[in-house]
């Protein structure tokens, strides 16, 4: 194709640059010579005439090739030198001589997608976040504050690749503030099952709830809500399976269910042949109009825990019983046109229903968890966001046996107000600051976070 | 909640049985209205076109909403620029279509820029330069000569995917490709004007209009691709439109038209918001009146 189109740009310039030359001549030319140029011209003419049938016909023949040449071949990018700015286009960055791209098949060409997510985090406390707690919820070390002072926080490199035309596989190794590797996700997916099936099985985030399945790199706020804290223990993620099921219905419908190991918070312990948690999902969504969709979505998880130990107010607590939890999630989206580019708002919400049924420490109770977070973020400029959060769980009164334990709310209903300002470089660099006023301890705590968050390298598109 | 869920699923299985396949005909999800009005045009009857985004939306940022994700569920074919124009949303949403005749190397998938030669290939890949596509630039719709090797190559496609009605796809486009040339001759003569005029754009998303009209880029006002301009850089541009003056400045309808109003005012040049695509602006209608009005407001904004 390259040829026909140099070819049509030669045929056009050559007409182009004969009109005006033509027409010169014959304006001065004196009598005598008219007859002369005349000859001339017609000369020319004819001779551009047999050039354009010949360019012509060899357009064709080009284009008849092409046609034969299957279409699925993508013209050789050998072809077209670099053309890099149009030639007169004045240039003022410092466009550095580039070096020519590296075009071999060398042994890296099958080598996986890999990205990189730094992320760094200065964090002041008004009180000692090692000392603080959510009244009445034991917590998992994952659902505690965050460190204070300067602290590198989770470091991804994320390795995904196709394994082949039915699998594709990801590998997620994180780096936590304590310089510990750990493997975040690892997993293998279907890529090519009929009826809009996908299967998922090693280790992933779950797909309850909204927030769940996103890496900490992408989450709304730097930290999670604290339902999200309390319950999940920041967010589920375990050994299993998953099974997903897109309906072909004319609106998003999104089935779901997935069977974990259950060793990770909120459960524990397990180690039998069954698993020892079970999920199950419905996602739904659509759009009001051109301007803003939604999304909303019922979860709801079961686990099991046998010799849950979790750090408390005074030692270890141990935990052994069943755990269940509702979810309830709306999420809407507004971008003038669905152009979110220049401004946009996201508006979530979830409401969480629990039951924790078994032995607390040494005693027997039931207990049934509720919260709830909204949370808004306001893209008023390129590049500039603002966000506002609300959380609480409610308080949940124990038997006189449990008093003055770690599930003792302490009079307290637990509940945090957090404001956030966000300057996106790009959108793959990120600077954000977050305040938040935490009353779910005895004491309340004000806490000042700075992040900043960079991915490089091939990273994929995120979620809705 | 385990009966809320028992009902859920129950509530969904019986949707799904009333959402039988509505019809035999070709499912085309569109990323571009461009090429949706081309499916339209080639396929006719034969295909059910979805078009993905509208002429206000820029087409390398999309959030990936559940209505999207549904229609690819369903698609037979999906036409998408490519040049990784979509590379943002477009791979997740193929993903979570679960849908595998639409998964990336299958027939399933028609790019447009494999078919015509792309412009302002990048010697090297790295992220400091913008966003910046590797396989050239994408903007190739801004050519109508690109619409035929596309068509053809769409036709094909089409014959290939559904060979009961190929007959139709060829047909059909030996009737736009005759009728299509005659707009180009009518094009390339209203346009006349415009060849070899000096021009300023925001992004640098016309080169081929430029190859097309003979326009003469003088400089760009993003810095770098994607990036927006800050006051500083617009100083620096106004500097070499002093000295290489321009006749105007365009811009795509689903950009931000702050920069360029404001070099326009100070530059005293006209900042010429062009259609881009279908539905840019109210008389871009369809393929025709596309580039009537583009050139329109060019030939306008010369006077």
């Amino acid at each position: 194709m390259k040829p026909v189109a140099s070819l049509a740009a030669a045929a056009a310039i050559a007409i182009g640059a004969a009109g005006p030359a033509l027409a010169a001549p014959a304006a001065q030319g004196q009598a005598a010579d008219m007859a002369a140029i005349k000859d001339q011209l017609n000369a020319l003419k004819s001779d551009y005439d047999a050039k354009i049938g010949a360019l012509e016909a060899r357009l064709k023949a080009a284009e008849d090739r092409a046609a034969v040449a299957e279409a699925a071949a993508p013209p050789a990018s050998s072809a077209a030198p670099p053309a890099g700015a149009a030639s007169g286009e004045v240039i003022l960055t410092d466009n550095s001589a580039s070096e020519a791209a590296p075009k071999s098949s060398s042994p890296n060409a099958m080598n996986p997608g890999v990205s990189v997510v730094l992320n760094g985090n200065y964090v002041a406390d008004s009180r000692d976040p090692a000392a603080q707690r959510i009244a009445g919820y034991a917590l998992s070390d994952d659902g505690k504050s965050t460190r204070r002072g300067f602290s590198l926080d989770e470091s991804e490199i994320t390795l995904a690749a196709n394994v082949d035309p039915f699998l594709l596989a990801n590998l997620t190794i994180s780096f936590g503030s304590d310089n510990q590797p750990s493997v975040e996700e690892a997993y293998i997916q279907s890529t090519a099952l009929p009826g809009g099936l996908t299967v998922k099985a090693g280790r992933f985030f779950s797909a309850i709830g909204y927030l769940n399945e996103r890496h900490a790199h992408n989450w709304t706020f730097i930290d999670m809500p604290l339902p999200y804290r309390a319950l999940l223990g920041r967010q589920y993620g375990d050994d299993g399976v998953q099974v997903r099921w897109l309906a072909p219905t004319p609106f998003f419908l999104e089935l779901g269910a997935e069977a974990y190991r259950g060793d990770r918070f909120p459960g524990g312990g397990n180690d039998k042949n069954r698993a020892g948690t079970q999920t199950a999902f419905v996602h739904t969504g659509g759009d009001f109009n051109s301007s803003s969709s939604w999304l909303a979505a019922a979860s709801y998880i079961h686990t099991q825990a046998h010799d849950r130990v979790t750090d408390g107010l005074v030692g270890p607590d141990t935990f052994s019983g069943s755990d269940d939890l509702g979810i309830a999630t709306l999420v809407y989206k507004w971008a003038p046109g669905g152009n979110p580019v220049n401004q946009n708002v996201v508006l979530s919400g979830e409401y969480f229903y629990g039951r924790q049924r078994g032995t607390f420490d040494t005693v027997a109770a039931s207990r049934d968890p509720r919260g709830w977070y909204v949370q808004g973020v306001y893209q008023f400029t390129p590049h500039w966001s603002t966000g506002l959060r609300y959380a609480a769980l409610d308080r949940i009164d124990v038997p006189a046996a449990l008093r003055g334990t770690t599930f003792d709310p302490l009079g307290k209903s637990p509940s945090a107000v957090s404001g956030l300002l966000e300057y996106d470089t790009s959108e793959f660099g990120r600077f954000r600051a977050e305040f938040t006023h935490d009353t779910s301890d005895r004491r309340s705590n004000d806490e000042l976070m700075f992040q900043y968050t960079v991915v490089y390298g091939p990273h994929g598109a995120h979620r809705y | 909640m385990r009966r809320i869920l028992i009902a859920a699923v129950g509530a969904a299985l019986v949707a799904l049985g009333f959402a039988a396949p509505a019809s035999a005909a070709l499912q085309v999800f569109a990323c571009e209205p461009e090429w949706a009005a081309l499916a339209g045009e080639i396929g006719g009857d034969k295909v059910s076109v979805y078009a993905a985004t509208t002429g206000v939306q820029d087409p390398h940022q999309i959030q990936a909403r559940p209505s999207l994700i549904s229609k690819a569920r369903t698609a037979d074919l999906t036409v998408c620029t490519g040049a990784e124009l979509e590379i943002g949303w477009l791979p997740m949403i193929v993903q979570q279509s679960a849908n595998k005749k639409i998964a990336a190397g299958g027939r399933g998938v028609f790019q447009p820029t494999d078919y015509v030669n792309l412009a302002e290939k990048p010697a090297s890949l790295d992220r400091s330069q913008g966003d910046i596509h590797a396989g050239g630039n994408p903007h190739i719709q801004s050519d109508p000569r690109n619409i035929l090797p596309v068509g053809k190559a769409l036709a094909d496609r089409f014959a290939e995917l559904d060979p009961a009605n190929a007959a139709t796809y060829h047909a059909r486009y030996a009737a736009f490709a005759t009728k299509w040339n005659a707009a180009l001759a009518k094009w390339s003569a209203e346009a006349a004007p415009l060849r070899g005029q000096p021009i300023a754009v925001q992004h640098r998303s016309w080169v081929y209009l430029e190859n097309w009209l003979g326009l003469r880029r003088v400089v760009a006002l993003e810095p770098k691709p994607g990036v927006p301009p800050s006051s500083g850089y617009l100083a620096q541009v106004l500097e070499v439109l002093k000295k290489q003056p321009v006749k105007m400045i365009i811009r795509a309808a689903y950009e931000d038209g702050r920069p360029s109003e404001f070099v326009g005012q100070k530059a005293g040049v006209p900042a010429v918001m062009l259609p881009y695509t279908i539905g840019g602006s109210d008389q871009a209608k369809d393929l025709y009146s596309l580039y009537d009005d583009t050139i329109n407001r060019m030939l306008k904004a010369l006077k």
